[in-house]
């Protein structure tokens, strides 16, 4: 399969900027604000006595719903649950995928009923990604609501999902652009590839 | 009928390795993302014995993310929404047979079952041809329990569907070598340095070969028990200790399998008599006692109890055989659903 096309958000992924000069954008005291920022956002937006969970879809949502529940304690202190979505068998481009398919555990231990979900991401692009986690969580139960809350926002939507809270929005010709963070790649950066 | 093209290399010959090692893939954090190689390229699973370390971790990996489905109220995902797994048993096996429809079935395949007693092989057909012929009516995987050594991997060059093998003769049994491998490393946390005795008649049990291959690769020390008859010095070449004296190697061992005691072999003269076999390769509370108390016991089912296993172990809290059911699942939903994967790259 040639790399990088037909994969989605993928694309690009594999493009190994190994010479090229990469711009990075935000560091570690620029993601930290902006996620606090994001929780004040979805505390103020959530109605009062709410029942908040946060799930984040694999693998970088996993860390960022991690560090916004620990912002967001202040909002709910008596605990909220958090979840882990694997959205591989719920994609569209699957069966083009082949092997590069590789899935991973989901954890939603909690019944997602009733509950105010905020589904956490890295990156939206296409909003495929979050159509298929909007899938794999419906089997999981009837939430009152879900949000959508993600770093950053890549304009060139494929789909009509839109984030409710969001660190930046990029420029449509900014094209390609990476989240690290320090669980997954040691480091935390937005960076322009 | 549309003749079967032959697909490029359809053989069980090893498809090219990834040059990535091992190595690399440990020391990152798995992102979820491909980065690399693809771990998996296989579109048959024929054999452990083929398999690399890497191809069989990556298997129990994705059983870890298929375990949780089956905890869900509604235990199914579209992973084979529309495509179609047949069953071919020309051996008996309830509990694989059933095993593999409920894997398939929670990855929302269509399930087809054929049997061998009232079917056209009991009339003569041949395995290739009843293949063939049920490869014509779209199936895209088949899963093969057949009393032939080597069935799996012939009928893997005469179709362009996907192959399980569920059990071929005395040669392998995969599945159930990587649900052990998933049970033991669930329990232990891994497998690398781990003891394990395999127990009873390791000579005509495809259940050990493909354990034997299976953990060696994972990096565990290997010990066939059991009576000289059944357990031959030339298991030695496959790198597993032989062992005759089961009091002996017991203290020493993280994991013990033990094998079912077969019927049929008990007419033949290789088999002491049942009582002996009981006494001296029974795994009985007495002996249990004298094991790590951390051991886990093993078991693959259907058990004869108070043969080589006393209830009172089979039953006890070191006992995985029930958990060995359930992770049988999750394997065999993680195997259909990677085999599948790798067909459908150029469909």
């Amino acid at each position: 399969m040639p790399r990088g096309v037909g994969l989605g958000r993928l694309a690009g992924y594999p493009a190994r900027a190994k010479e090229k000069l990469v711009q990075v954008l935000y560091g570690k005291p620029e993601i930290d604000q902006a996620l606090r920022r994001m929780a004040r956002q979805i505390g103020e937006a959530m109605p009062p006595g709410a029942d908040i969970a946060v799930i984040g879809i694999r693998s970088r949502g996993e860390f960022l719903a991690q560090r916004l529940i620990r912002l967001l304690e202040t909002y709910q202190p008596n605990g909220i649950p958090s979840g882990v979505l694997d959205i591989t068998l719920y994609r569209d481009d699957l069966a083009e995928m082949g092997p590069a398919a590789v899935l991973r555990e989901t954890l939603i231990d909690f019944p997602i009923s009733d509950k105010y979900v905020v589904l956490v991401d890295d990156v939206i692009y296409t909003g495929r990604s979050v159509r298929a986690a909007l899938t794999a969580l419906a089997e999981f139960g009837r939430a009152k609501a879900t949000r959508l809350a993600v770093l950053v926002d890549r304009p060139a939507r494929e789909l009509p999902i839109q984030p409710d809270f969001f660190g930046w929005r990029t420029q449509p010709n900014d094209g390609l652009v990476e989240v690290k963070l320090e669980e997954t790649d040691g480091v935390d950066a937005v960076e322009l590839p | 009928m549309k003749e079967a093209k032959t697909r490029e290399p359809a053989t069980p010959a090893a498809p090219p390795k990834p040059k990535v090692k091992g190595s690399r893939s440990t020391s990152r954090v798995s992102t979820g993302r491909p980065k690399g190689r693809p771990a998996w390229h296989r579109q048959h699973l024929l054999g452990i014995e083929e398999l690399t370390p890497r191809e069989i971790v990556h298997i129990l990996d994705t059983a870890e993310g298929f375990a949780e489905v089956s905890t869900r109220s509604i235990k199914k995902v579209p992973a084979l929404r529309g495509k179609v797994v047949a069953n071919l048993f020309i051996e008996d096996s309830t509990r694989t047979r059933t095993s593999f429809s409920l894997a398939a079935q929670r990855l929302s395949a269509d399930v087809l079952d054929f049997y061998s007693q009232g079917s056209s092989l009991s009339k003569g057909e041949s395995v290739r041809d009843t293949a063939r012929n049920v490869e014509a009516m779209g199936v895209d995987i088949m899963v093969l329990r057949h009393s032939a050594a080597g069935a799996a991997h012939y009928l893997a060059r005469c179709v362009n569907m996907c192959i399980v093998n569920a059990g071929d003769g005395q040669h392998e049994h995969p599945t159930q070598a990587l649900l052990d491998a998933y049970t033991i490393r669930e329990n232990k946390g891994r497998i690398e340095g781990l003891k394990v005795a395999i127990v009873g008649d390791i000579a005509h049990s495809r259940v050990a070969r493909s354990s034997i291959w299976c953990l060696q690769k994972l990096g565990a020390e290997v010990t066939v028990v059991g009576p000289t008859t059944l357990v031959p010095k030339g298991f030695t070449s496959m790198g597993a200790r032989v062992a005759h004296d089961f009091d002996e190697v017991i203290p020493d061992m993280d994991v013990i399998n033990m094998l079912r005691v077969q019927g049929e072999r008990l007419e033949s003269q290789l088999f002491p008599s049942l009582h002996e076999y009981t006494w001296l390769f029974g795994m009985t509370p007495e002996r249990l006692q004298r094991a790590k108390p951390d051991v886990l016991i093993m078991h693959p089912g259907p058990i004869n109890r108070g043969i080589e296993l006393a209830s009172e172990v089979a039953d006890g809290p070191q006992s995985s055989i029930l958990r060995q059911v359930t992770n049988g699942l999750a394997v065999r939903m993680a195997v259909l659903f990677l085999v599948n994967q790798a067909a459908s790259t150029g469909r």
